[in-house]
Parts: structure tokens; sequence; C-alpha cells
């Protein structure tokens, strides 16, 4: 099974997913340039984080009209997976391949720190490892973190179990003062309807070896290691 | 004859000017006047520092690379390029450009060496946060280190902030950048083989920051003026577009030399590539992309715009180059050609505008300054206990000097600044150093910055010795074996002898220190004129450290790791309350000598420490400075994800604020499991380092008693209040 990671102008987690797909998860893996249109060869597509072009407009307004994003969403269409951490999730928002918007974090700094989030749905293509509610310390580092939607849309988020991780304490507590960033019901991480796509703020490459402090962001990419074999 | 207002507004003295027609033979052209004024500025040509800067020592354990935009040592068969360079002047106006540009500047002179930059720091210095304006200067620069360290996505690990009266009115803004390669593939700063291609890659020209470094950074600061348009203004996301593209350029192996246009721009990039390899260069002005069409000629030349490259190709292979470039959408164009006659010629619409001996514009004169003993030292440096009166409550005073955001956790600031991209970091920031790990190899690099700039203001030798001591010992509570040196010298105007005395005693404590402790200084930079209508700066001396550690499994933090590990003190207690924390939070008194520095003492310390995390002994290890003993214990219980608590038991004879808060160098505080203490004691004996067991860990209080009498008994909880939220409700306030 083969990854692809895009490469946007400004893209600066790219070479962290790639690294931990090659060397922890041992998959084969390729960068994926920004203009390049054939996405055949794939089983799962990365969109990292970063800045793409810089983050000059709105976070992902630009990269989204990229050549690589039209084969992108008909990829996604069709069924495959495909994962958007932190500015590969407001990409994916831009895009429309989730609902909702980012906001800025309502602190208006930048954040980076560990984090906790519960995992609330675990039959999903990147969650299929963890236990339900499993509680995880995974980095954030965003500036445009708060996750926005409408209370019809976040009643279809609900109803469709959409909401795959959502802001904790280290106990699992999902009050508003474990939220680093003011997104709408702590949400961290969602899916599309047909929970093929993933968006999630929090970066698992950088919780994915234990030199680096936490090992529980790994499952995510073993999870879709799993899920692509028994499919 | 040039107008002397014309060449003095310039920078240059009436001296340099005659100097000038001596070696043209005849009157400069506008644009070779300003050549000249920006080469010759302390900031390119170091005129009045050279003679001091010979004076440090370039070897060390590992080989050394020096002479390059950035130096650095080879380990293994990874070459580690590392500098530190000033942005002071330009953030006291515009903090968040300011310290952005800085960011954006060091970075350059990394991956210009072909290094890809795997790691930012930086050493800050405040006014005090009750002045607005310090207030403004502070978030102003965190902004802007944030918004460009984050985006190029260039982890900021690590770093110091300093807050004192001296810097109000003249912040000093440090950026240091680490990068790593592959030992054969350096890129090298020259230019050679005539015929070959010269490139222009990266942002176009603007008028921004023209004069930045002759005309801002060669000045004191005074009232009413206005220089704002001479600071640069940064775009990271072109830097990070132009790291890529650069390090894909050189990795061609088409790329002959390739410089980054900093300070004085293309008047820097043409003439010391030239110089560096005994060549000249035909350069055509109308070739450089431009922001602006009615640029003049010395604009063009003195533009200090950011985020641009100057690339010596091989001839024939320019479309290479330019495919890559083009790639990332950057600028890139042929700008002119090498020549063999040595003389940078600058053409502007095929008319010659500038014509000079490369040599000349990279040989500044270099001068002998004048020096005297400051008037103040014999004041300030009495120090009588006896008038002090010995506090009543030690809590109290611990708790105010956690408070202090000298002390204070500096974490509203690092969270601000990705500290983990590129997912190296394995010591994140808020211990004694940060530590990234190689990926590929079981190596690490440990790095901090490190200057007690009150030290350096009492005793300008010693407190530049205990800079580069402490920087080490910093680096040896990691487990990093200290390796090289970067320095960044910020002082006042040289033209007064007394600063200049500050500055020649710096050099010098600095030049002793690293020779005892056997570290070359790669590379570094001078920033004069650090002074405001109040007065000089502090004396400020930044060290930038770099250690290796050999096996990542063998890595070492401040903070306490587990209940009832053994406690213990590696080195003495003195009295050394001169130049402390406690003295001048608590007394309002910058007073006394720095604290006494013995070097074999230091480095027995140092080694102990060191062998004894190598062999897995040590749970954490943290050294004491700000704040003494007292302060390096509270944060030994609380800077870590657990806390945990203390109860220490000393026997001394000394008053309890001596006892608690002097800051006698030479002191690392260690835990470890009860088995280990007597294999670290054996250690310690070998090298003659003081070993005293003096607590264990545990509970929810720190508790520090001498002769049985409790000094201090504080719950976990308030101390970490305090020094958690000290920093953010200032700022705030």
């Amino acid at each position: 099974m083969k990854f692809g990671v895009v490469v946007f102008p400004g893209s600066n987690c790219d070479q962290d997913c790639f690294y931990v797909v090659k060397y922890v998860l041992k998959q084969q893996v390729r960068y994926i340039w920004h203009k390049d249109t054939q996405l055949n060869n794939y089983d799962c597509i990365i969109l990292p984080g970063g800045f793409s072009y810089g983050d000059y407009l709105r976070t992902g307004a630009i990269a989204r009209f990229s050549p690589v994003m039209k084969p992108l969403i008909d990829f996604a269409h069709k069924g495959k997976i495909v994962i958007g951490i932190c500015n590969g999730f407001q990409i994916l928002l831009e895009a429309g391949l989730i609902p909702g918007v980012m906001l800025r974090n309502n602190n208006l700094h930048f954040i980076c720190k560990d984090v906790y989030i519960k995992t609330e749905n675990t039959d999903t293509p990147f969650t299929n490892l963890y236990k339900h509610d499993q509680i995880l310390k995974i980095p954030i580092a965003h500036n445009e973190g708060n996750y926005y939607i409408d209370n019809k849309g976040f009643n279809n988020l609900e109803a469709n179990g959409q909401i795959v991780f959502r802001y904790c304490s280290i106990v699992g507590d999902t009050a508003g003062e474990f939220n680093p960033n003011g997104s709408i019901q702590n949400i961290a991480g969602i899916v599309n309807k047909s929970k093929n796509v993933l968006g999630m703020m929090p970066h698992p490459e950088r919780s994915s070896e234990k030199l680096l402090g936490s090992l529980d962001g790994l499952n995510i990419f073993s999870s879709i290691v799993r899920w692509i074999k028994s499919h | 004859m040039v107008n002397k207002e014309v060449y003095r507004t310039l920078g240059l003295s009436d001296v340099e000017y005659k100097k000038i027609v001596d070696i043209l033979g005849r009157d400069p052209t506008p644009t070779e006047l300003a050549m000249f004024s920006v080469e010759w500025s302390e900031h390119c040509g170091y005129p009045r520092s050279k003679n001091l800067l010979k004076l440090l020592p370039k070897k060390g354990k590992f080989r050394t690379l020096i002479g390059e935009d950035a130096g650095g040592i080879i380990v293994d068969n990874i070459a580690i390029v590392f500098k530190m360079e000033s942005h002071n002047h330009p953030s006291q106006i515009e903090p968040k450009q300011g310290a952005a540009t800085g960011v954006g500047g060091i970075i350059r002179d990394i991956f210009t060496c072909g290094a890809r930059p795997i790691a930012s720091l930086n050493s800050l210095r405040f006014g005090s946060l009750q002045g607005p304006y310090n207030k403004y200067l502070l978030k102003g620069v965190v902004d802007g280190i944030q918004f460009y360290g984050n985006c190029i996505g260039v982890p900021t690990v690590g770093g110091e902030i300093y807050f004192d009266e001296s810097y109000s009115g003249n912040c000093l803004v440090n950026a240091m950048s680490i990068g790593i390669a592959d030992k054969d593939k350096l890129a090298r700063a020259r230019a050679k083989g005539s015929g070959n291609l010269i490139m222009y890659g990266g942002s176009s020209t603007g008028r921004d920051g023209i004069g930045g470094c002759s005309v801002l950074a060669s000045k004191e600061f005074k009232h009413n003026e206005e220089k704002r348009p001479t600071v640069q203004i940064g775009d990271p996301f072109t830097e990070k577009c132009l790291i890529e593209a650069t390090l894909e350029a050189i990795a061609t192996g088409h790329i002959v030399g390739i410089k980054d246009m900093g300070a004085a721009g293309l008047t820097c990039t043409t003439s010391e590539m030239a110089s560096a390899g005994n060549t000249g260069m035909d350069i055509e002005l109308q070739k450089v992309p431009r922001r602006e069409s009615d640029m003049e000629p010395w604009e063009i030349m003195m533009s200090e715009s950011q985020e641009r490259m100057l690339l010596c190709v091989r001839k024939g292979k320019e479309e290479v180059i330019k495919k890559i470039f083009k790639k990332w959408d950057l600028n890139i164009a042929v700008i002119g050609r090498v020549t063999d006659d040595g003389i940078v010629r600058i053409k502007d619409k095929g008319e010659i505008v500038a014509e000079i001996q490369a040599h000349s514009l990279t040989n500044a004169p270099v001068y002998d300054i004048a020096y005297k003993e400051p008037a103040y030292l014999k004041q300030i440096n009495r120090l009588s206990l006896s008038k002090i009166s010995e506090p009543g409550d030690c809590n109290r005073v611990l708790l105010q000097l956690l408070s202090s955001p000298n002390i204070a956790s500096k974490k509203w600031v690092y969270e601000q600044y990705d500290h983990m991209v590129q997912t190296n970091t394995v010591v994140l920031p808020g211990s004694d150093s940060a530590v990234v790990r190689i990926k590929g190899t079981d190596k690490a690099i440990a790095a901090t910055t490190d200057c007690n700039s009150r030290y350096c203001y009492l005793n300008p030798h010693r407190g530049a010795q205990i800079a580069v001591a402490e920087a080490a010992r910093n680096l040896v509570c990691s487990g990093a074996e200290p390796a090289a040196v970067t320095d960044c010298l910020n002082f006042g105007n040289p033209e007064k002898p007394d600063r200049f005395w500050q500055f020649k005693n710096c050099v010098e404590g600095i030049v002793s220190a690293c020779k005892f402790f056997k570290l070359p200084v790669v590379s570094g930079n001078v920033s004069f004129y650090n002074e405001s209508p109040k007065g000089a700066i502090y004396p400020t001396p930044t060290i930038g450290m770099v250690g290796i550690i050999d096996d990542t499994r063998r890595i070492c933090t401040q903070y306490f790791k587990e209940e009832s590990d053994i406690i213990v003190l590696l080195g003495r207690n003195k009295e050394d309350l001169g130049g402390s924390e406690y003295l001048k939070i608590i007394h309002g008194l910058v007073n006394g000598d720095a604290p006494r520095l013995d070097l074999k003492l230091e480095m027995s310390v140092q080694q102990a420490a060191l062998e004894s995390i190598r062999k897995g002994l040590v749970n954490s290890a943290h050294d004491c400075s700000e704040g003494g003993l007292a302060v390096a214990l509270a944060e030994c219980c609380i800077s870590g994800e657990r806390i945990i608590g203390a109860e220490i038991n000393l026997n001394y004879n000394f008053r309890s604020d001596v006892l608690l808060f002097s800051e006698s160098q030479s002191r690392i505080i260690l835990s470890c499991r009860e088995e280990s203490a007597s294999k670290i004691r054996d250690i310690a004996r070998k090298h003659g380092a003081p070993f005293r067991i003096i607590g264990r860990t545990g509970g929810n209080k720190l508790k520090i008693l001498s002769k049985k009498i409790t000094l201090v008994d504080l719950s976990l909880r308030d101390m970490h209040y305090k020094w958690t939220d000290s920093l953010q409700s200032l700022i705030q306030a």
C-alpha cells in the first residue's frame, strides 16, 4: 500500500509525515507536488500541516485552488482515504470535503503545546485501533484552530458520528477549560459523512515516537494501514 | 568632492572618506560611496572589534568550520552549522518586523551554507515591564518571532529573556539558528571561475532597509528620531520557498558559491563573494528584479530587502537553477558574470556606476580604540552585608523571586513558538537546554544561550567567563558535551572609552574561559551603539553554545522524576550575593562583585555531572543560577509535567538569605535513585567535584532546613502558581 504526502508551497510538516510513514510505520510513501494531478497509485493521501501560501489570505484558501485539489476531491469521492492535519484540515474545510470553518484561536495567539484529546468514534479508518473514549496526548501548533459550524451542521455531525476527537483533560473531562482554542464543543477532529476523510488540528506525526514524548498518535496511521488492508 | 554632509550621513568619518579617495584615486560616485559606507560599517567590516575578535580560540575537540556566513563543527559525517546575530536597533523601532527579519536573516546564514535549519533560539532583553513601551516591545518581538519562525517551519526551541532598566530605550534581540548538512556537501560563499554566472534568486529589491547596517545600527538612539524606513519587512512564506529552492539548487552540484543578501544587500554579496574567490564581478543593475521602477543605482546596491540570495553558477547550468527557483515561484535572473580582474563593476543600463577592487571593500580599516576603566565600577563593587537586612520570612522572598520576570516561567512566550515542527525536539523549552535529535543517528544536539549581563556590568571579564561557564553547565545538565560557541556581543558606543573597556574585558573573558574549556568560537556578531539617552545597556556578550549527546537514551532534564529520590549537590555553596536577583528584587540593589568563578572547580563539577548522566545514574540535573539554590530547587519541583516536592537539610553558618539566594557558580543539583548515589559520589571524587547529599524528593511541599531550622516551607501549588502565572499577568496588566 502506498501513502502520498502533498507538498504545497509553504507546507512544513510534509517531511515529518513522510518520516513517520516511511521509518516508523515502514510503509511506502511519496511526495506529491501540488501541481501533480495523478493520484491513481495511492491508497491514502496526507495533507500535511504548515503554512501553505504563508496563510497570507486565509488558512487553506489559496491552497485549495492548487491543481492537485480537483483530483484529490475525486479521490475522496471514490471513498479513498484522505487525512488533513492542521493546515491540511483547514484546506479540507476550504475545499468543502468536510463541513465547517476555522476561526482564529480565541486567545488570538499561536499555540504550541501538548493537549489531550478523547477518541469519540472508533468506527473509522483512522481510529479503529483505539478504544472508545481513549485519551491521547498529542501536540497542537496553530493560529487558527477554533473550529466553528452552525447549530444545524453541528447536530448533523453529532447524529452521524462525525466527531472523532474532542479536547479534554488528562482524565477525559471535556469541560470548556480544557479547550485550548475555543472550538465549538471542544472539537479537535471530524470526518466527512462517509468517514473516509479526516481533518484534525493536533499533530499525530509529532506523537508517534517514544523519544518525542508520546506514541499516542501513531495508531492513527496504523489504523489507516489496517483499514486499507482489510478493504 | 562629495559634500561632507552626505558621507557623514552615511556613517563615514572624514578620515575614512579620504581613504576612499586614496583607494580610488578619484572622488567616489554616489554608488561607490554607498558601497563603502555599508561594507566599512561595524556590522560588515568589524573595524572597531576585529583586533580583539582575532583572539577568540578556533580549535576544540571537533573539527571546526570558520569563515563562511556561519561557522560550525563536524561530528562524524555531519556538519553542524550555527550562528547568532543581533537585530537590536530595528526591533527597538519596529519590534515585530525587526525581530521577524532577525530570524529570517540568521536562518539564511545557515541554509546559504547548504545546511537545513533545524532549530532556532533567541536571547531577548527589555526594560522593565512596568514601562508600556517595553511591554509593547516584548509583545511585538515575540509576535515577530512566531510570525516568521512558525511559518518557515524551523522550531524555536529555546532561549532566554531578561528584563533590566538598562535596556529601556534599546532592547536586544539576538537570534540564533542551527543547521545540519552532510559534511561534504557544504556550499561556499565565494565567486570563482571567470565566465561563470552571477544569478539573483528570491524576492525582488525594494527601498526597504536602506542603510540598515550603516545608519541605523551604527548610532546611538537619540530622542525624536524617525528611522522606521531603515527597518526591513519580512516575508516568511518566500523564505520557506527560498530554503527549499536553495537546498535543491546546492544539491545539483552546479553552485560554485552562494551568499544571502542580509545587511548591505547586493553590495555585501557581490564584494564579499568576489573577494573570497579572488575574482571580480560585472553586474548589470537593470537585470535585478525590482519592486519599484525608478530606483537609483545606490539604492539598489544598499537595499536590505529580505529573502534574496546571490548565486555563482557554473556556466551553462543556469537553466537547471532557473527551473528550480521557478518551481518555487521565486524570481531568478542572471545579473552578471565572474571576471578575473578582482574588480566589482556595477553597471546601470550599460553605464559604469561603480568600479572598486573587491578587496578594498572587504578590508575595512581596523582601529585600535581607546579604552578606560569606567568610573562607576569602584562605587558599585562595594557591598556590605551588614547594611542589608536579613529577611524575616524567606517563604515570601522565594515566592517573590519565583514571580520575578527574569526567573518566572517563560511559557507565555514559548507556547507561541512552534517548537516541535521537524519532529526532532526531544527536550522542549523550559529545561536547562533544548535538545534536538539528529534523525538517522543515535546522536542529538543540545543548545542554549546564556548571559547574565548584570554580572558583566559589575565585572565584565568575569561576567563573560560566567556566561561561557553557565552555558556549558546548562548543556551538561541535559547530558551533552559542550562543543562550540557562537557569540553575539552587544555593547554601547565603542567610541566612548569606558564602553570599549567593557567590550575589551568581556572579549578577553570569553577568550580565557573558552580556552580553558577547549571551546572554539566558530561564528558571531558584534552590535555596538546600543545606547539610549539614558546611557548604555549593560555589557551583554550573549553566548550561544552547542553540545553533543552521543546516545539519545541518556538525555536528562531539570525536573524531579520520582518520589523518594536522593538529591545531590555537586559544587559548593558560597557567600556570593553580589549581582544577585535577590539583591535586585528584594533590596533594589545592583551592587557587589560578580560571583566568584573557579574554572577548575567548574570543570570538575561539569565532568562529574556529565559522566553520571552518561552512565544512566541521574534522574534530573539542574544548574543553580539566578535566584540561587532555593530557586533552583523550586524549579526542580515545579517545572516538569508532574510536580514533586522535596525536603532539604543543610548545615551552614551562613545568613539565611546568603545560603538560599546566593548565586555561587559551579553548582548542579542532581536527583537519583538511592542505589545510584554512592556511584555518583565515586564519580565526583574521581573528578575532584564536591559532592553532598542534601535531601530527598517527595511530598507536596518544598522544605529547606539549615541546622534543623526551617527556612523555607512552601506548598508546591503556591510556588507553581506564582512561577507559571507571573509573566503573563505582568504582560496583560
